[in-house]
């Protein structure tokens, strides 16, 4: 099944460079502080920047949780970050999805920032795949609970 | 209302989850259903009618028969949740860009 991607954009007064500074090396500035998974407040969102950099919340204490990791690092025009968290919001090593976020010069000081979460399929394909893995009706329930709640 | 946590929570129950993936292969009965489940035939009916409150099963009479299959508005309202969940964070990076003390 093709999953049509989320397409969005927006412009902001602020010229590409801080544009994309804020998005990409500032998040936990912006991040809506209630999205986090880690069961303590979100103190930070980091993104190393760097082509296979982690991209992680990180609580008050510290410690991180995974979101993802960096595809393409291309400042100050782009940024490709994997996403890995399932509908559940935790972590899935199996499921990727990408985000590309294209940071469009307008004028000195306006930029169009342009997000694209695709891949989206990736939900329902994990469904396929963990569909594979079943051999008969008694080792269904146990195994299909992660993959189903990805797909719901 | 029919939401995308209405949906999980349907498939919160692991007898709605196998219910759930058996329809994934295709629109089936509910007595094809009940003989591969552990599980009677009017139970399966209760689950697949709550699948379906949640948005996530609909059904079909084909003769005398129902066919239940799942409903494409499942991975739909995954989207529509990601598109929501992305127009406020670009509102917020918006706030937080044009806010921000230019150094």
């Amino acid at each position: 099944m093709t999953v049509v991607p989320v397409r969005r954009e927006i412009v902001v007064a602020a010229p590409q460079d801080r544009a994309f500074d804020v998005f990409a090396r500032r998040m936990g500035t912006w991040w809506n502080p209630l999205h986090h998974i880690l069961d303590e407040e979100l103190a930070d969102v980091v993104i190393e920047p760097r082509v296979g950099g982690r991209w992680a919340e990180v609580g008050r204490s510290g410690s991180e949780y995974a979101w993802g990791r960096v595809l393409v690092w291309d400042p100050p025009s782009r940024v490709v970050l994997i996403w890995q968290l399932d509908t559940q919001w935790e972590f899935a090593a199996d499921l990727e999805t990408e985000v590309e976020v294209r940071f469009v010069r307008v004028d000195d000081e306006h930029t169009r920032v342009e997000l694209e979460h695709r891949n989206l399929e990736a939900y329902g394909a994990d469904a396929a795949e963990m569909r594979r893995t079943l051999d008969s009706p008694a080792g269904w329930n146990g195994l299909l609970g992660r993959y189903l709640d990805v797909v719901g | 209302m029919k939401t995308y946590h209405d949906g999980l929570a349907a498939l919160g129950d692991p007898t709605r989850r196998a219910i759930f993936e058996l329809l994934a292969e295709g629109p089936t009965p509910v007595g094809e259903l009940a003989a591969l489940l552990p599980v009677s035939r009017p139970a399966v009916s209760q689950h697949l009618r709550v699948l379906t409150e949640a948005g996530l099963v609909r059904h079909r009479a084909e003769g005398a028969r129902r066919l239940y299959q799942l409903d494409p508005a499942g991975l739909a309202a995954l989207r529509g949740y990601l598109d929501r969940f992305w127009g406020r964070a670009l509102e917020d990076f918006k706030a937080a860009v044009e806010n921000e003390e230019t150094p």
